[in-house]
């Protein structure tokens, strides 16, 4: 049974404003999937009909096995949510919150102390449990957000933009903690504009466009699809002829750029050594050598002709990798 | 509902009025309106207008401070309804309040949760307004038990006029309308007989504060502490505050509704 499942799932708003447009997903227990796309794709409004807060206007989805509209109850017993933003009280300390949220769960009042003091514990905040959440940095709210999502250790676990905002420090943190939580068996949904923080997280990614699922697979096959691997060789300006010809022997050349040749590597990082062997037997002076492998954001660039990052349109740096 | 949900229920519902309470006590911007507004009001008006209880018809009073007490106590619960709708505005805006409906609870429980709190405002006003009248030499005629009563009509006031607020927050969610109506609340006051008798106002004032609903709370209150228990008297202040509690309760269910359904 697929911990969250959604078919044709839609969201519009009384002023015809299309947020989610049917959305398809699936994913499995025990996996990480990560929702990725810009500001305004979508990808909150999606999270806030699978954790009950929206009603959907179309399609269905279930999340624990449970309907989120006929369920409901249910769902929310079964997860936990971090939503964008950190939603914390200010006026309230990190104990208080935790006491509260295990309450709310219907933990009973000792076993909710000890559940409060343990996740304290784990996310590093013990010292900082009886001062006010407004005293705490970014990164120690996102963590008593993370710790409040798992008072009552649920099933299913929705991250909202967990890391957004955050430091480096602070973003590999959670992280680790998201890792940790997977690895004892919680399904967890994040939702993220960061490309590296779907790469290094997500076992599954979706990619999220003006409401639409618009690619979904693992990290891997998704770069895969848009094209392969290349290398760019830069080398004296008078030698460039030479270099193209050489380095044509291994691959699709592409267009020049920035005053380096460009070779699509068939058979990917294991060719390097050949072609650099292959310059220097051609006497040619290699100044430097990058392999570029596709990203996420040339995938979203590939589906939508939109750069994930900053949401500009795709130009110039990018025709070298080519749309499927 | 089984025994065990609305143990529950009670449970998140005493959690959520505890935690109301705490953040307006934390929060000077949401308690000064509850106690030290109304106060100041109180000492001027009754330093200022004290002879007013020479004029003829005004109600037999011991003092213009007896008088004065029940509209400054029913002020503190209007402002306290006012404050609570406030703090449940910026929960809101600040996303606090889909924390709490992405838990397993009856929506309707946050609501009154918010509402426990701001009762217990409404007997923390009730009791100050009440040791600042017996200090400054104030009576309550009805004696002990007048007194708790007192105090549980105020708080039950602040309760009615406290489910205005959440509605006006869960409809609007934005904190600046709900403060935007900090100054209809001195209009309701004014044209009430909270602090001054309504036979001696001129007219329309006169003819509106005898229906206004707030008047026959102030007069119950005001009775138990001017004149001993009056049965009339509190039927009507209680019919008054159901009024305007039942009204209160349908608009916030309206919503409610209308918020989990839209999303905002």
């Amino acid at each position: 049974m697929p911990a969250i499942e959604a078919k044709s799932l839609e969201r519009t708003f009384s002023d015809d404003v299309v947020a989610v447009a049917g959305v398809d997903l699936e994913v499995n227990e025990g996996q990480i999937y990560a929702f990725l796309g810009p500001n305004g794709a979508g990808k909150t409004t999606t999270v806030r009909m699978l954790t009950t807060l929206l009603r959907p206007t179309g399609g269905e989805a279930r999340v624990a096995g449970f309907d989120v509209v006929a369920q409901a109850a249910e769902v929310r017993r079964a997860i936990g949510v971090a939503l964008q933003e950190a939603a914390l009280d200010p006026l309230m300390t990190g104990r208080e919150l935790l006491r509260l949220q295990a309450t709310l769960h219907g933990i009973p009042r000792a076993e909710g102390r000890r559940r409060a003091d343990e996740l304290l514990h784990r996310v590093g905040l013990t010292r900082a449990a009886d001062r006010r959440v407004g005293t705490y940095s970014g990164g120690m709210r996102r963590r008593l957000d993370l710790a409040s999502a798992l008072v009552h250790e649920p099933i299913v676990l929705f991250l909202d933009e967990p890391t957004t905002g955050l430091d480096p420090v602070s973003r590999k943190a959670i992280w680790e903690e998201v890792q940790k939580l997977n690895a004892e068996g919680t399904t967890v949904f994040l939702t993220t504009q960061y490309l590296e923080e779907a790469d290094q997280l997500a076992d599954n990614v979706g990619i999220i466009s003006e409401g639409l699922i618009v690619a979904e697979g693992t990290p891997r096959q998704l770069k895969g699809e848009v094209g392969l691997p290349h290398l760019e060789v830069r080398i004296a300006e008078d030698e460039h002829a030479l270099a193209q010809e050489v380095v044509a022997r291994f691959g699709r050349p592409l267009p020049a750029k920035d005053g380096a040749v460009l070779v699509e590597l068939a058979r990917g990082a294991s060719e390097v050594a050949t072609v650099v062997r292959a310059l220097d037997d051609a006497g040619l002076c290699v100044e430097s050598l990058d392999l570029v492998e596709p990203t996420l954001d040339d995938v979203f660039v590939a589906k939508t002709g939109q750069h994930l990052e900053g949401g500009e349109p795709a130009t110039g740096e990018t025709e070298a990798i080519p749309a499927p | 509902m089984s025994l065990a949900s609305l143990r529950a229920n009670l449970r998140v519902i005493g959690a959520l009025g505890a935690r109301s309470v705490r953040q307006t006590f934390r929060r000077p911007q949401l308690m000064a309106p509850i106690l030290v507004f109304p106060t100041l009001l109180l000492a001027i008006q009754t330093g200022g207008a004290g002879s007013a209880v020479d004029l003829p018809e005004f109600p037999e009073v011991n003092g213009f401070l007896d008088f004065m007490l029940a509209g400054a106590m029913i002020q503190s619960t209007l402002l306290a309804g006012n404050s609570g709708g406030i703090a449940f505005a910026v929960d809101i805006e600040m996303g606090f309040t889909d924390r709490l409906f992405a838990a397993p609870i009856s929506r309707f429980a946050i609501v009154l949760g918010r509402l426990a709190g701001t009762f217990v405002l409404g007997i923390v006003a009730a009791v100050w307004f009440l040791a600042i009248g017996l200090i400054f030499g104030a009576t309550v005629e009805g004696g002990v038990g007048g007194a708790l009563l007192v105090i549980v009509l105020v708080g039950l006031s602040a309760v009615a006029f406290g489910g205005l607020g959440s509605a006006i927050a869960l409809r609007a969610g934005k904190a600046s309308v709900v403060q935007g109506l900090f100054p209809l609340v001195f209009v309701i006051l004014f044209l009430s007989s909270a602090f001054f008798p309504a036979n001696l106002m001129l007219e329309p004032a006169s003819s509106v504060a005898e229906y206004n609903p707030l008047s026959f709370i102030v007069e119950g209150v005001r009775d138990v502490i001017v004149f001993s228990l009056s049965l009339e008297g509190l039927a009507e202040a209680l019919g008054a505050i159901a009024l305007i509690g039942a009204f209160s309760v349908g608009l916030t269910a309206v919503a409610l509704r209308h918020r989990l359904r839209t999303g905002g």
